[in-house]
């Protein structure tokens, strides 16, 4: 069958306004996100033969599917572990287009995370069952390990211990995302960028992370629509073609909590996707003309650095210090805003900069982008893609 | 100036409830009525000459159903002297009836009831309250002393429930991982080990990841370990902890790692690589987790 890379393209996004109190039912954000997607795409409802969401989706593809008129299905499939399915999502619909068994494939996430259920408030209180997900949190919440800012936060400190980065080396992803933020429309934090010192003097969340250092909950949907190549040359946008999409869990994984590898200052199920995108592409790190990293937590975004090939083990705060990742950089960041500043939709929104930044048409352009490596949760087992024009 | 103790002392010795006299005379309808519901079959009730049973000295005197005047008496200023102070529920605590002769049909009954104490403020499993301890007096209609009744109630302030305790979240226990929890009970820290190729393994699991052995023992560990990187959590809070909030990976000296808590220290005070201990914290009746503490300098 030969290789996925460049027979399937994302050729539609669209997604809700990102807001703390959206009003309407998640099923309705999902909806709205989809039906925007396929419109984007220049396709009609009846087109779409699959869909792909996370596991954590509330809204199964049969209700979206029936409310936005969406007919017969093909192909259905989720992605397990939170965040770390965005890219996945879209590595499923790849595959599937590329196998034969769907032409046009939905992936959608859509949630009220800021007014429904936060996940920031943590694992203490969910009702509980004894299967080995749930037996899993026996080993932290009754220690009082139960928020995900906390799950980061052990490997924050150890990878300052092993690499002597410090508190201003995160803040500086924070305030990055914000500027990038600052002047984007659709961003939360559209017109309020941030300093190293705001960042320094906000309150602790779980030391060593500052408030600063983790996203925002946001209620919002995004959804893309893949197609293959031969399809997209047909539809109106500039296609953004899946160059590489990868999924991995590392040795020894466990759900945000791995902490009993040999080493946990890095994040080896990064490094599986890295080396797998790299292989699919034939492309390599220098390639890569923008990033959107995964930045649920700003700690997180400097071992990916590690893990993909932009730097080495232990020189990502240097890297991000030095202004690699500035819009006039060799790799600008999270032109949208990052989750820190536009939205926190489980990494969806970031795959759709990424698209936008093949398109040319992210409000922060850095210039043409001929490839975009879009990563998705960090700490869960994961996924990544490179978009590219090509 | 009069305080409140003193304001209830005056009560002692005061006529509580005026005599009173019984609404009907002694009669054989009502001790008939009397004995069928309780089904006692002594046959000098309802003989030739019947005796009223001594159980119903009070029923002679009680008030009927019809409403009364519940504003006047000496009775109801106690009570209100009483809710001022708190004491706004009551239950009688002991009746001794003492009788001077039968009372047989005819009597004509009447009660007077008098303070003799109220006691100082008790703690009860009620909540805090005083002791009243009345005498009713309940005479013929020529005066004469048929029986008394040592009355005593406790009026008491309702304790406030306590604060129901808010408990650690409880582990999730299931086949894999009982007998980890088990052992924490008895305050022994175990590591499961593969029972064929000895690799130990933290979180347990059912099968070995090394030869894929399902069969596995424990070892215990010595409690002795390192730390391999913490957390200083402040927000959110859950009840059950104090914040900010020491939770650790521990690497024991048996080369497996855990997640607990640190004791004993200030987050100012920690360094990764430490030595610590273990120390066991009976979280409540059903939970015993280990934690970790400084290894003290002069137990080298
Ligand atoms: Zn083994």
């Amino acid at each position: 069958m030969g290789s996925l890379s460049g027979q399937t393209a994302i050729i539609g996004i669209g997604a809700t306004e990102f807001s703390k109190a959206s009003g309407r039912s998640e099923l309705q954000l999902a909806c709205e996100a989809v039906v925007a997607a396929i419109a984007d795409a220049g396709l009609r409802p009846g087109d779409v033969d699959g869909m792909v969401t996370f596991t954590a989706e509330s809204s199964a593809e049969i209700h979206v599917a029936r409310n936005t008129g969406i007919g017969d299905l093909s192909f259905f499939s989720r992605v397990p572990h939170g965040g770390g399915a965005a890219c996945g999502t879209v590595a499923h619909a790849a595959a599937a287009i590329h196998a034969g068994l769907a032409e046009v494939v939905v992936c959608w996430r859509a949630f009220n995370e800021r007014s429904g259920e936060r996940y920031g408030l943590g694992q203490a209180s969910r009702p509980m069952d004894t299967n080995a997900d749930r037996a899993a949190y026996s080993w932290m919440t009754p220690f009082g390990l139960s928020t995900p800012a906390q799950w980061v936060a052990m490997f924050a400190r150890r990878y300052m211990h092993e690499y002597g980065a410090t508190s201003e080396d995160f803040g500086r992803v924070a305030v990055l995302d914000r500027a990038r933020a600052a002047t984007n429309p659709k961003a939360w934090f559209h017109g309020r960028p941030i300093t190293l010192e705001e960042h320094q003097a906000s309150r602790w969340i779980a030391e060593p992370l500052h408030l600063l250092d983790c996203c925002q909950e946001t209620d919002g949907g995004q959804a893309l629509v893949v197609v293959s190549a031969a399809r997209a040359k047909d539809l109106p946008h500039v296609p953004a073609y899946v160059v590489g999409a990868a999924q991995a869990s590392g040795r020894d994984q466990h759900m945000m909590t791995s902490y009993y590898r040999p080493t946990i200052s890095g994040i080896p199920e990064m490094g599986l996707v890295g080396d797998q995108l790299w292989a699919q592409s034939g492309l390599r790190p220098a390639d890569m003309q923008a990033a959107v990293l995964y930045d649920h937590f700003t700690p997180f975004v400097l071992p990916q650095l590690e893990e993909l090939g932009f730097c080495g083990r232990g020189e990502a705060a240097s890297f991000v210090a030095d202004g690699h990742l500035e819009l006039d950089g060799s790799l600008p960041l999270n032109t949208h805003g990052g989750q820190l500043g536009e939205a926190y939709l489980h990494g969806m929104n970031g795959i759709a900069e990424g698209v936008r930044l093949v398109r040319g048409a992210s409000v922060n352009q850095p210039g043409d982008v001929g490839n975009v490596v879009v990563t998705a949760g960090t700490g869960v087992p994961t996924s990544a893609l490179v978009l590219g024009a090509r | 100036m009069t305080t409140y103790d003193d304001r209830l002392a005056a009560f002692s010795g005061r006529v509580l409830v005026e005599r009173r006299p019984a609404p009907d005379p002694v009669n054989v309808p009502m001790i008939r009525q009397w004995v069928e519901a309780m089904g006692d079959a002594n046959p000098r009730y309802l003989g030739e000459q019947p005796v009223a049973p001594a159980s119903m000295m009070q029923a002679w005197t009680m008030r009927g159903y019809a409403p009364t005047d519940a504003s006047a008496g000496a009775f109801e200023e106690l009570v209100a002297l009483l809710e001022e102070g708190g004491y706004t529920s009551v239950v009688a605590t002991d009746s001794e009836l003492d009788f001077h002769r039968e009372v047989v049909p005819g009597d004509h009954l009447s009660v007077e009831e008098v303070v003799e104490s109220i006691s100082a403020e008790k703690r009860t499993g009620l909540g805090a309250g005083r002791f009243v301890s009345t005498l009713k007096t309940y005479r013929d209609s020529a005066d004469e002393v048929v029986a008394t009744q040592r009355w005593r109630t406790l009026r008491f302030r309702p304790a406030e429930p306590a604060p129901e305790a808010v408990l650690r979240p409880r582990p999730a226990i299931n086949l894999d991982n009982e007998f980890w929890f088990t052992a924490a009970r008895e305050e022994r820290l175990v590591v499961q080990r593969c029972a064929d190729c000895k690799a130990l393994r933290h979180p347990p699991g059912p099968c070995c990841p090394d030869c894929t052995s399902f069969a596995w023992d424990t070892v215990e560990a010595s409690g002795r370990g390192t730390l391999y990187s913490y957390v200083v959590a402040h927000h959110p809070r859950h009840p059950a902890f104090d914040y900010p909030l020491l939770i650790a990976v521990v690497e024991l000296d048996e080369g497996t790692r855990l997640i607990t808590n640190l004791t004993g220290a200030t987050a100012d005070e920690l360094t990764v690589g430490m030595a610590l201990e273990v120390e066991w914290l009976r979280a409540d009746a059903d939970l015993t987790l280990p934690v970790f503490r400084p290894v003290r300098p002069r137990e080298h």
